[in-house]
C-alpha cells in the first residue's frame, strides 16, 4: 500500500513537471501592432528555428488601450511573459512600479548591438537601468509626391525661401501644397518636429536639455514662426482638417507635400501602390546650415519581471537584439530598425535612413513627456492656436515654458 | 409537480414571500453593487493616493483635489471644462428641449401625418452615438463635408467653415448636433404630459377666448411640469457627463485648443492618459470624477426637490 501511494506521488510529481514543461514553452507576447500579425508569425517562425524548444504566442490588442489592458494586467500580476512597451516616459510607467526585469549586458550581451541614444529611450532615469530592446526608431519629416514636383517642375528645395517657392509655384498650378491641418493634436507636435529643428538648430536643442535655454528662447520662437508662415499653404479650412483627411489628401495626390512620421510610409503605399514618395528634411533659413529630422524611438520588447519563464523569455529579448531579427523586422514590416549593420532593402526607407544621420531628438517626446503637463500637451495646443492664428510665436514659447516650469527647475525663474 | 420544492412548515407564507422576493432581487442587486456601488467607492479611495501607473504608491490626502482645483495648470482646465459643461446644459436646454416642447405641442394638435413626423423625429434617438458622432463629422469635414459642399453648390461658399475647427463654431456645432441626435426624446417626453391634460380644460380656455400663446404659457407649460422636472434633470446629468460625442467628434483634448473640453473628456485624459500626450494619473482622475459625482448628485437631488414643488395634481 506504501509503495502504491509513493508510487502514485512520484506519478503526480512528474505529471506535474511535465505539465510545467508544456507551459515553460508558451510565452505570451502582447503587441499593440493588430496589421503586423503575420509579420510577427515569420519572425517567430525564424525565433523557432534557433530554439525550437520556446514556443511564443503572439496576441495583438487595440493600440489606444493598449496601456490601459497592458497596465490593468500587470497591476493584477499577470500580463504576457514579454510585451511591446513604450519608449520615454511610456516605459518608466511600468518599469517604476516594478513590472519590467531590468535587462544588462551579462544577460542580453546583444544591448551591445544597439546605439546608446536608442538605449536611453528604454532607460529608466531615476536607475540608468536598461528595460527593453528597442525595436524601430521613426523619423519625423516631410514627405513629397515625386510625380507632382515633376509634373509641375518644382525642385525639391533647398532654403526655407525655396520651400515657400515650391508652395506658391505649386498653388499657382492648382495643387494643394501642404496636405496638413490641425484639428487632431497630435499633428501639431508632428509639424513641429518635422518643421521647426532645421529652424532652431542641434545647438538650441543641446542648450535646452542642459536646462541652458528655455523655449521662450529666440531660437525656437523663430522656428515657431516660420511654421506659422506655413498656414498659407494648408488646405482651405485646414484648422477642421483631421488626421484621416490629411491622409486621404496625400494619398490621393491632391496635395504635395505632408509633414509627417515616417510610420506613414507603408500605409500610404498601401493606400495607393503607385504613389511615388520622395523624403527630406525641411530646409533651413540658409543654405549650408544643417536640414534636420525629429527621431525618436517607438517601442520595444520587455520582460514581465514576474515572468516563470525567465531564461526563455530572455532568450527571445537576446533575439530582438540580433541584426538577424533587424533584417527580417525592417523588410517584412518597412520599419527602421535601431540596430547596427541591418540592411535596409527598400530603398525610400533607406534614404529615410540615411536622413536619421542627420536628426534632432523628436524634442516633447524624448525630453517632456515624462510629467504632467507634459511638453507634448503644451506644443500641441499651441501651435494648433498658433496656426488658427490665436496666439503668437512668442507666446507659444512662454506658454509652453511655464507649463514646463511647473515642475522643471531649470525653467523657473 | 415540483416534488423538492417542499414548503417547510416553519416558514411563514409572509416570509416565504419576502425570501421569493430577495432571491428574484439578488441578481440584479449583485451587479449593482458589483459594477456601480464599489467602483464609485473605490474611486473615492482611489482620490486620497497618489499613485504610479497602476500603482498605489502613497496616502495623498486632499493633494489630488488641490491640484485640480487650486494648482496651475490643471485648474485651469478643470474651469475651462466645467464651464463648457454649463454652456452645454444652458444650450441643450434652450435649444434641443425648447424645440422639443413646441414640436411637442404641434404633434398634439393631431395635424395631418403628426404618426410620421413623431416617428422620424424619434428615429436619430434610437441611433447610437459612434453612428451620429461619425456621421456628422464626415457632414461638417471641411472640405468634403455635406454641409460645405451643400454651401458652394447653392453659391454660398463664403458661408462655407472649418466647422469643428474654430473656437466660434465647434462647441455650437457638437450642441446641435446632440440636440438633433436628442430632440425626440424630450419631444415624446412634452407629448406625453400635453395628451395628459384633459380636454375640457384647454377647450374652456379656448372658448373664453384665450390665445394661443396664453393657451400655452398659462395651461400647457404649468401643467407639463412633472415632465419638465425629467428633461432638466435628465439633460443636466446628461451635459455634466457628456463624452461620447465630443470624443467621437473632436478628439480627447477637447480641440481646437481645449474650446471643446468637457468635464468627460478632461477625466478620460487624466485618468487613462492618451497615446501622444497626457499620461495616466488615477489619482487626478479619480478626484475628477469624484467631484463629477458630487457635483451632479447635490444638484440633481437639490433640483428635484424644487422642481416637484411646481408640480400639480390634476
Amino acid at each position: 500500500m506504501k509503495n502504491l501511494l509513493s508510487r502514485l506521488g512520484a506519478a503526480a510529481i512528474l505529471a506535474a513537471g511535465l505539465g510545467q514543461q508544456a507551459i515553460a514553452a508558451d510565452l505570451t507576447f502582447w503587441s499593440w501592432r493588430q496589421e503586423d500579425r503575420a509579420a510577427y508569425q515569420e519572425i517567430i517562425a525564424d525565433f523557432s528555428k534557433l530554439h525550437p524548444d520556446v514556443k511564443i504566442k503572439f496576441e495583438a490588442f487595440e493600440p489606444t488601450s493598449y496601456n490601459t489592458i497592458l497596465s490593468t494586467a500587470l497591476a493584477g500580476g499577470k500580463g504576457p511573459d514579454i510585451m511591446q512597451t513604450r519608449a520615454y516616459g511610456g516605459i518608466e510607467a511600468i518599469a517604476k512600479p516594478g513590472y519590467l526585469l531590468a535587462l544588462d549586458k551579462t544577460m542580453v550581451p546583444e544591448l551591445e548591438n544597439i546605439p546608446a541614444d536608442a538605449l536611453a529611450a528604454e532607460t529608466m532615469r531615476e536607475d540608468g537601468k536598461v528595460y527593453a530592446v528597442p525595436f524601430a526608431t521613426q523619423t519625423v519629416l516631410i514627405l513629397y509626391n515625386k510625380d507632382l514636383f515633376k509634373t509641375h517642375g518644382v525642385q525639391v528645395p533647398e532654403t526655407w525661401d525655396d520651400l515657400i517657392g515650391a508652395a506658391k509655384a505649386l498653388k499657382a498650378k492648382g495643387v494643394q501644397p501642404f496636405a496638413n491641418g490641425t484639428a487632431t493634436a497630435w499633428q501639431n507636435e508632428i509639424l513641429m518636429g518635422a518643421i521647426a529643428p532645421s529652424i532652431y538648430g542641434l545647438q538650441f536643442n543641446a542648450d535646452l536639455v542642459a536646462g541652458k535655454a528655455t523655449f521662450e528662447d529666440k531660437r525656437f520662437v523663430d522656428a515657431m514662426a516660420k511654421l506659422a508662415e506655413l498656414k498659407d499653404h494648408f488646405p482651405t479650412g485646414f484648422t477642421g482638417v483631421d488626421y484621416p483627411t490629411m491622409q486621404q489628401l496625400f494619398i490621393s495626390g491632391r496635395a504635395a507635400m505632408i509633414a509627417a512620421g515616417s510610420f506613414e510610409i507603408a500605409n500610404f503605399r498601401r493606400q495607393n501602390p503607385k504613389l511615388d514618395i520622395g523624403v527630406m528634411a525641411s530646409p533651413p533659413a540658409a543654405k549650408g546650415q544643417p536640414r534636420l529630422v525629429s527621431l525618436f524611438v517607438d517601442g520595444g520588447y520587455g520582460i514581465n519581471a514576474k515572468t516563470e519563464h525567465k531564461a526563455d523569455a530572455i532568450k527571445f529579448i537576446r533575439y530582438t537584439a540580433t541584426p538577424r531579427f533587424g533584417d527580417l523586422f525592417a523588410n517584412k514590416l518597412g520599419n527602421i530598425s535601431p540596430i547596427k549593420g541591418v540592411k535596409i532593402e527598400d530603398g525610400l526607407l533607406a534614404e529615410v535612413a540615411k536622413l536619421n544621420a542627420q536628426s534632432a531628438p523628436y524634442v516633447m517626446l524624448v525630453n517632456f513627456r515624462y510629467q504632467e503637463p507634459t511638453g507634448s500637451a503644451l506644443i500641441q495646443t499651441n501651435v494648433q492656436k498658433m496656426m488658427a492664428g490665436q496666439a503668437t510665436p512668442a507666446q507659444v514659447g512662454a506658454d509652453v515654458t511655464k507649463g514646463i516650469a511647473t515642475y522643471y527647475k531649470p525653467f523657473q525663474k | 409537480m415540483g416534488g423538492w420544492f417542499v414548503q417547510p412548515h416553519f416558514m411563514s407564507p409572509r416570509l416565504r414571500r419576502q425570501l421569493w422576493i430577495a432571491a428574484l432581487l439578488a441578481p440584479a442587486l449583485l451587479l449593482l453593487v458589483g459594477f456601480v456601488t464599489l467602483p464609485i467607492l473605490s474611486a473615492f479611495v482611489y482620490a486620497f493616493y497618489q499613485w504610479q501607473g497602476l500603482a498605489r504608491i502613497g496616502f495623498a490626502g486632499f493633494e489630488n483635489f488641490r491640484l485640480i482645483l487650486f494648482q496651475e495648470p490643471f485648474s485651469t482646465l478643470t474651469w475651462n471644462a466645467f464651464f463648457h459643461n454649463v454652456v452645454v446644459f444652458v444650450a441643450l436646454m434652450v435649444v434641443q428641449n425648447g424645440t422639443a416642447f413646441f414640436l411637442a405641442w404641434m404633434l398634439s394638435k393631431g395635424l395631418r401625418l403628426h404618426r410620421f413626423h413623431q416617428v422620424s423625429l424619434f428615429l436619430p434617438v434610437i441611433l447610437s452615438t459612434v453612428i451620429i458622432g461619425f456621421l456628422w463629422k464626415l457632414f461638417l469635414n471641411p472640405l468634403f463635408g455635406l454641409v460645405n459642399q451643400g454651401l458652394i453648390a447653392v453659391g454660398l461658399a463664403s458661408w462655407a467653415q472649418p466647422w469643428l475647427g474654430q473656437p466660434s463654431t465647434a462647441l455650437a456645432s457638437l450642441i446641435l448636433v446632440n440636440a438633433w441626435h436628442w430632440v425626440g426624446f424630450p419631444t415624446l417626453v412634452y407629448l406625453a404630459g400635453i395628451q395628459r391634460i384633459p380636454r375640457e380644460i384647454l377647450e374652456a380656455a379656448e372658448i373664453d377666448g384665450a390665445s394661443e400663446w396664453r393657451r400655452i404659457t398659462r395651461i400647457v407649460w404649468p401643467l407639463v411640469a412633472p415632465a419638465t422636472t425629467i428633461v432638466v434633470i435628465l439633460t443636466f446629468i446628461g451635459s455634466f457627463n457628456w463624452f461620447e460625442l465630443p470624443y467621437i467628434m473632436s478628439g480627447l483634448e477637447g480641440p481646437p485648443f481645449h474650446t471643446t473640453d468637457v468635464l468627460g473628456l478632461y477625466f478620460y485624459r487624466t485618468a487613462f492618459g492618451t497615446v501622444s500626450s497626457a499620461l495616466q494619473d488615477f489619482g487626478r482622475g479619480s478626484a475628477l470624477a469624484v467631484l463629477i459625482f458630487l457635483f451632479i448628485l447635490a444638484v440633481s437631488a437639490w433640483w428635484v426637490r424644487l422642481l416637484r414643488r411646481r408640480e400639480v395634481e390634476f
